[in-house]
């Protein structure tokens, strides 16, 4: 064990916030300091491209603890501060206004911040969506009934789009690739998520590229580069995510599209790093991933803190299946494990044209992932297979005898 | 010890069902079913666990 009196844990995120519980949980009994730049409690991120982005929910129920159970966690709160530096020789934070903050644990859980398009102009009505006070903001717009641009058809902007249809409100959505999602998901599958969106009203434009936003003080029009516009009162950018890290830049610490951890999410001695901000190497695929999932930040964060509770002869590799779930209009899509585009598909129950269906991903003769479109029973099957390193024909042979 | 999930947010994502398969089932009609309501102390581990990683939090625990 390793022997500890001052812990500090920098974001006050999901995988901050369970790596705060997991200390606890395991008997540690020293200090506690939480870091986090917003100013809220650590809250939940999915209901904000869904329910409350909605209207189904009010924000206040993105709250992952109340208020008045943060007593019994014994943590410093540091809310609306942001961490400016770390110098791990001297094992000391910089704080923004200047002040230091001692450690001898330390967890790095600073997540990501949305990518914005480059040469964006400074027009009102251009959103990302990332945090509570931009799901607050975006929603008093859709209460107007706005025509709305979506740029991007991963998860988030598809998510943002199938809520805005479900508000009644004009949607279009724009996408860089021929397919959303093949990179994730292979063409045939991201046609399927293509087709939800078509079936429901959403003016679905693949191939094309934004090369800039017009308007007088607020954005009126999208225009694309092929010379066409499309009027827009709200534009959502939704192009994926930057890992947080510029903070670390000055420590020295690996940094490559996160901050690089070894299999057990540590840095370096009495370092470790959890959720969307770490790369680490999942020796469950035999690979370096960073996963952007909420599942692998409620349970990095605890793993992380136990592997720096145990100190490197006890830590644990961090060795997960990745899970994600989406729900976009009635569709429940749920993933497990890690694809890659060129990866061998094969739809095993069901059928895309039903949407209801499994498909499963197989490389060098393994299972490396499942997709299911309404069919969640099914999905535990492969995830343990995935989790057994099974092969391809067993997985095969698995789905033959379920029928 | 009793399983309590809150059905208005249960979303069937069926971590639950992995993490303690002793206790939830979800079944071909997408939905979530508890197999035993006042489960033995042995499991409250496992029912922890399945609290902390559920995604919509619609799990809970009612001591006696």
């Amino acid at each position: 064990m390793a022997n500890l009196t001052r812990c500090v844990v920098v974001g006050a995120s999901l995988a901050g916030l369970r790596a705060v519980e997991a200390l606890r949980r395991a008997g540690y009994d020293g200090a506690i300091t939480m870091v986090g730049a917003e100013a809220h409690l650590p809250y939940d991120r999915p209901p904000l491209s869904k329910e409350i982005l909605a209207g189904k929910w009010e924000p206040e129920r993105a709250g992952l603890r109340e208020s008045g159970s943060y007593a019994e966690l014994d943590v410093d709160l540091r809310l609306g501060l942001e961490a400016t530096a770390l110098d791990p020789g001297a094992r000391e934070l910089q704080l923004d206004g200047g002040g230091r903050l001692p450690f001898d644990g330390l967890i790095i859980a600073t997540g990501a911040r949305p990518r914005m398009l480059p040469n964006t102009p400074d027009l009102a009505g251009i959103y990302t969506l990332r945090t509570l006070d931009d799901c607050r903001a975006l929603r008093g717009e859709f209460e107007a009934g706005p025509r709305v641009v979506v740029v991007g058809a991963g998860f988030i902007g598809a998510e943002v789009a199938a809520t805005a249809r479900g508000r009644g409100l004009d949607v279009t959505l724009l996408e860089a690739l021929p397919v959303p999602l093949a990179r994730a998901l292979g063409e045939e599958m991201g046609e399927a998520c293509a087709d939800l969106h078509r079936e429901h009203g959403v003016d679905l434009r693949c191939g094309v590229s934004v090369a800039g936003f017009d308007g007088a003080g607020r954005v009126e029009r999208v225009r694309l580069a092929d010379g066409a516009t499309v009027a827009a009162d709200v534009v959502v950018v939704g192009i994926g995510v930057t890992p947080n890290t510029s903070w670390l830049e000055s420590s020295g610490l690996p940094l490559r599209d996160g901050v690089v951890c070894d299999a057990t999410c540590a840095v370096a001695p009495g370092i470790y790093a959890a959720g969307d901000v770490a790369r680490w190497d999942n020796p469950l695929f035999g690979e370096e991933m960073r996963v952007e999932h909420w599942t692998n930040a409620v349970e990095q964060g605890a793993a992380a803190a136990e592997n720096l509770l145990a100190g490197p002869e006890g830590a644990r590799p961090f060795a997960p299946v990745p899970f994600f779930w989406s729900d976009q209009y009635d569709t429940k899509i749920q993933y497990v494990g890690s694809s890659r585009a060129d990866d061998e598909v094969r739809v095993v129950h069901g059928s895309v044209r039903e949407n209801r269906f499994v498909a499963i991903y197989g490389r060098n003769g393994r299972i490396m992932a499942a997709l299911t479109f309404n069919w969640p029973r099914l999905l535990l099957d492969y995830r343990r297979l995935i989790g057994e390193r099974a092969s391809w024909d067993d997985a095969l042979a698995h789905a033959a005898e379920v029928g | 010890m009793k399983v309590v999930v809150d059905y208005d947010k249960c979303d069937s994502n069926a971590v639950c069902v992995g993490i303690a398969p002793e206790l939830f089932e979800v079944r071909d009609d997408n939905f979530l079913y508890i197999l035993q309501e006042n489960p033995p102390e042995e499991l409250r581990a496992k029912l922890e666990q399945a609290v902390r990683m559920c995604p919509t939090h619609a799990i809970s625990i009612e001591d006696d």
